[in-house]
This record gives structure tokens, C-alpha cells and sequence, in this order.
């Protein structure tokens, strides 16, 4: 991360957890004072020798937000994603996540495989979403509670190579959240499913971040996915931002209505340059 | 419970039938005098050998003396050889330095450094020791580098983003993807160790089982001779044995060693 900015004004921004849960309606219509900032980029571009993937991309995420990021196969969605996991080094431009009175600011990601360990039983390779934070017995019970929220509290102690790949990736998704993360980025995690598991895992995403409170930045070529999932989808084309459209539906989505289907028609347009 | 045991033990029992059968025909051949006696001995004879030897203390002597010199061998060229195949694994550096000498010098037979060898260490422990060691060090060094080069990157990388410590990196990653393969090595080394030390021993040597069996030979004790290379036999399945034990106890993740 290039920049880590401090704005102390923000030390209220936790209270909000407390509201009562009774799903998010989106948009929010936002009342002064605006929510804190979860993160931002300003002219963020990055290049790989010649070849300019990212080409100052500015985008300013509200805490809690769930954001989804499509484009075209090699537009520069992962890249971007990598850039605000701190993964990549952006070549121009500065992300900045405000330091609040969040103990820490941690943010992981998700990738397409689920990368587990082998060699580790489930709860093993859910535990290390904990290195350097908690450990023995403690860490055990987290992870077991984590496990329970994706449904596999009773599979701790198999190999990884038992289960199927939609519950691999909801071990992988238990390790990414086992530490409470500010921001979680998840890059396909969803693309090597089959439909129905994609279906249910979405709604399992979407119910934990309910829970949980976390900003989710999710890149994706799924316009549905995208549109059932996010209070903002981001269309990215040749490395800039190409439509930022906010999803003005409540929640829980139904798939196939007609407000979705108006939505995913009008990002397939801009995808595909009819817009 | 008490059904997979007895599938496991009749399984192993399948194994030992061939060598059965192949005895028992032996045997048979032999006592028809359809194989003269002075090419093999029969079994019987070969057991009455084993029984004589036995008995007298020379055989578990001789066993013994063997054995030590294999493992102490395999200890040492096994060591050195994992300790460069972690080294060159995990450092460019190293690897830089040290691979492409050690790749000329696993072209070289190791048993052509034999007459080298006598000069140098003369017929002592020291001659066996070095033969077994240098046999040994090259599978295990080759399938330690392998395995560790084969390490999933994005494993590597996931263990970066959590935040594991170089150590953590190394003990929960790379060490268990590189160890399929360092089993690999392992059970190569295991029968390249008796292979050296049988033709050490059998070429220079004042005791142990190669010793024994060139002594039988000059006496033309043939059921002896076949006792020898017999016991080799046994004692390299020991070790494989041994080496299957241990990748069942730590690959027990791995799908291959998953009951079915």
C-alpha cells in the first residue's frame, strides 16, 4: 500500500456496527455526515513494461460497501484488486485506507482456487487466516466458529481433498474471515463453480458480509453475480472506469426479476460498448 | 473394522505368494535334478546354510556389520544431500554456486571410483563408507531440490498474504509439498545403499555379507553364496518396507494413501 493516511475524524465510524440488522437497503440515502471512506484510489495506473493495464482509475469505497468490479478477460479488474489487497505496487497514483479506531486494518482476498494447504485438516488451514494473530486454543475455537457460519464445523478435522470444490472455497472463504478483515477482496471466487453451488455460495457471501459488517470488493465477469451480490457495480474497460452504477435493490435479491434484469442490460451495454 | 484388517493382511500375504511358489518349484526342480547342484543348491540347503550360520553367530555378524555400514552411509550422504537440496532449493544463490558441479559429478558411476577409492582409504570402514555415502547423496539430493522447486507458487503466495514468518513459510508449506518427492529420493537412496555396499564389499571388504558370500564362493559353498544374496534380497525389502511406513504416517493427506 502506497499511502496509509490518517484521519482521525473517523474514530466514530465502528458505532455504526451496532445498528440493528435489518438488511441493508441500497442506496443508502446518505444523510450528512457521509459514512467513513473504506478505502480510496486516486490515479491509480499501473503498467507492466509497455502495456498499460491500469490508467488512473479513481474510486472512493464507503465503509461496508459492496462493490463489484466487471470487465472484459485482461481489462486490469484482478490487477486492481491485487493493488488494494497490497499485493502489486500501483506504478502511478495512491491508495489510501484511513486509519480509524479499528484496531487493525487488516484486508484479505479470495482467490479463484481455493488454495488450501493440503497437507492441513480443514480447521489447520482455517486457522492460518490467524498467523501471527491468535493461536493455540484460541485460535481453534475461531476457526471452528467460522466454520459454522459456512457450514462445515463438522468437517475440522478431514483433508482437504475430501470435499468438493464449493466447500474448499468455503474453507478458503472461513480462513479469509476468521480474522474479522476491514476489506475483504475477492477475485472469482465463484468462476470454478457449477450455477447451482454459485448460487448458494453467493447468498452465503452475502449473508456473512451482512453479519459481519466488512467492506467487500468482489471482481467478477458474472454480470449477475454482480448485480444479485453488490450496491455498486464498477465497470472497468481498457484501465479506466467505464460505468459506476449504483444497485438500488433490496435485499435478499430474487434472481431473474425484472429491476435485475433492467440492471444487467444496461452494464452488458456498456461492456459491450452499446451504451 | 475387523474385515479391513483382515483385507490389509491377506493383502500383504498376496505379495509373499510368488516368492512362494517360486521356492517351492526350486525345490522341486532341484530334487528331480532338472537343475544340477553345482549351479544352485536347493532350498533346503540353502536353509540348512542359514541354519549352520546361524548357529554358529557368523551369520547375525556379518548381518550386522552390513547393516551399520549401510546406514551410517546412508546417514551421512543422506544428510549432506538433503542439506544441499534445501539449500539450492530454497536459495538462488546456492543453487547458482553449487548445482551445475554437482550434476557433472552425478554423471560419474559412483562404483567407477572404486579403484580411486581402495587407493585413498585402502579396504577399511572408511572406503565402504564413502562409496555408500557419495551412492546415496544424488536421489536424495535431486528429489529434495525437485520437490522443492515443485512447491505451488500460489500456496507460496497465500502463505506470504497471511503473513507467515520465513520459518512458517518453510515448515507448513514448503517442506510438506516438497516431501512427496523427498520420499521419492529416499526409497531410491535405500536401494542404491544396498547396491553399493554389496559390490564394495563383495570387492573389498574383511567382513559382512558381500565378504561372506566371496569367501563361500572361494570354497564353492554355492548354498551359502545363494543365502547372501538372498538375505540382500530380504533386507532391501526391509527397507522399502520401513520407507512405505513412514510416507503412510506423513502423507496421510495425500489421496494416494487416503483408504479408498
Amino acid at each position: 500500500m502506497s499511502v496509509i493516511a490518517l484521519h482521525p475524524k473517523h474514530e466514530q465510524e465502528r458505532d455504526r456496527v451496532d445498528a440493528p440488522e435489518t438488511g441493508r437497503v441500497a442506496p443508502l440515502p446518505q444523510l450528512s455526515p457521509a459514512p467513513p471512506l473504506a478505502f480510496s484510489l486516486k490515479g491509480i495506473g499501473k503498467r507492466f513494461g509497455d502495456k498499460t493495464v491500469l490508467d488512473g482509475i479513481d474510486l472512493d469505497v464507503p465503509e461496508g460497501q459492496f462493490v463489484a468490479v466487471i470487465g472484459k478477460s485482461g481489462c486490469g479488474k484482478s490487477t486492481l484488486l491485487r493493488i488494494l489487497a497490497g499485493l502489486d505496487k500501483p506504478t502511478s497514483g495512491t491508495l489510501t485506507i484511513p486509519v480509524g479506531s479499528a484496531p487493525d486494518r487488516r484486508s484479505r482476498i479470495m482467490f479463484q482456487e481455493p488454495r488450501l494447504l493440503p497437507w492441513a485438516r480443514i480447521g489447520r488451514n482455517v486457522e492460518v487466516g490467524l498467523t501471527g494473530i491468535a493461536k493455540g486454543e484460541v485460535a481453534r475455537d475461531l476457526s471452528l466458529k467460522i466454520l459454522d457460519e459456512v457450514g462445515l464445523a463438522d468437517r475440522a478435522e478431514e483433508w482437504p481433498s475430501v470435499l468438493s470444490g464449493g466447500q474448499k472455497q468455503r474453507v478458503a472463504l472461513a480462513r479469509a474471515l476468521v480474522a474479522h478483515p476491514f476489506i475483504l477482496a475477492l477475485d472469482e471466487p465463484l468462476g470454478a463453480l457449477d450455477a447451482l453451488t454459485r448460487i448458494e455460495m453467493q447468498q452465503l457471501l452475502e449473508r456473512i458480509w451482512q453479519q459481519q459488517n466488512f467492506t467487500a470488493v468482489l471482481v467478477t465477469h458474472d454480470v449477475a453475480e454482480a448485480v444479485a451480490l453488490a450496491d455498486r457495480v464498477v465497470v472497468v474497460d481498457e484501465g479506466r472506469i467505464a460505468l459506476d452504477l449504483p444497485i438500488p435493490l433490496a435485499r435478499p435479491r430474487r434472481h431473474g426479476s425484472a429491476e435485475t434484469a433492467r440492471l444487467e442490460g444496461q452494464i452488458l451495454d456498456r461492456l459491450f460498448g452499446r451504451g | 473394522m475387523a474385515k479391513t484388517a483382515t483385507n490389509t493382511l491377506a493383502r500383504n500375504l498376496a505379495g509373499w505368494l510368488l516368492p512362494a511358489v517360486l521356492i517351492l518349484a526350486w525345490e522341486a526342480a532341484s530334487r528331480t535334478g532338472l537343475i544340477s547342484e553345482s549351479v544352485i543348491a536347493p532350498p533346503s540347503a540353502v536353509l540348512a546354510a542359514f541354519i549352520r550360520l546361524l548357529a554358529s553367530g557368523e551369520l547375525a555378524e556379518n548381518i550386522g556389520v552390513s547393516t551399520l555400514r549401510a546406514l551410517s552411509g546412508f546417514a551421512i550422504g543422506g544428510s549432506i544431500g538433503f542439506a544441499f537440496g534445501l539449500a539450492n532449493g530454497l536459495s538462488r544463490l546456492s543453487r547458482d554456486l553449487t548445482d551445475t558441479t554437482l550434476q557433472m559429478v552425478r554423471n560419474i558411476p559412483h562404483l567407477a571410483l572404486i579403484p580411486l577409492v581402495i587407493l585413498w582409504f585402502g579396504i577399511d570402514e572408511e572406503a565402504k563408507l564413502f562409496l555408500v555415502a557419495l551412492g546415496v547423496f544424488f536421489p536424495i539430493y535431486v528429489n529434495t531440490l525437485l520437490g522443492i522447486q515443485g512447491v505451488d507458487p500460489q500456496l507460496l503466495e497465500m502463505g506470504r498474504i497471511y503473513g507467515m514468518s520465513k520459518r512458517q513459510l518453510f515448515l507448513r508449506v514448503i517442506l510438506p509439498g516438497a516431501l512427496p518427492a523427498i520420499f521419492v529420493g529416499l526409497r531410491y537412496a535405500l536401494g542404491i545403499m544396498w547396491l553399493t555396499l554389496i559390490v564394495a564389499e563383495t570387492i573389498a571388504a574383511s567382513s559382512g555379507l558381500g565378504y561372506m558370500a566371496m569367501q563361500a564362493r572361494e570354497f564353492l559353498l554355492i548354498d551359502v553364496v545363494i543365502l547372501s544374496i538372498l538375505i540382500y534380497a530380504l533386507l532391501g525389502k526391509l527397507a522399502d518396507s520401513f520407507a512405505r511406513l513412514l510416507e503412510r504416517l506423513t502423507l496421510q493427506w495425500h489421496p494416494a494413501f487416503q483408504p479408498a
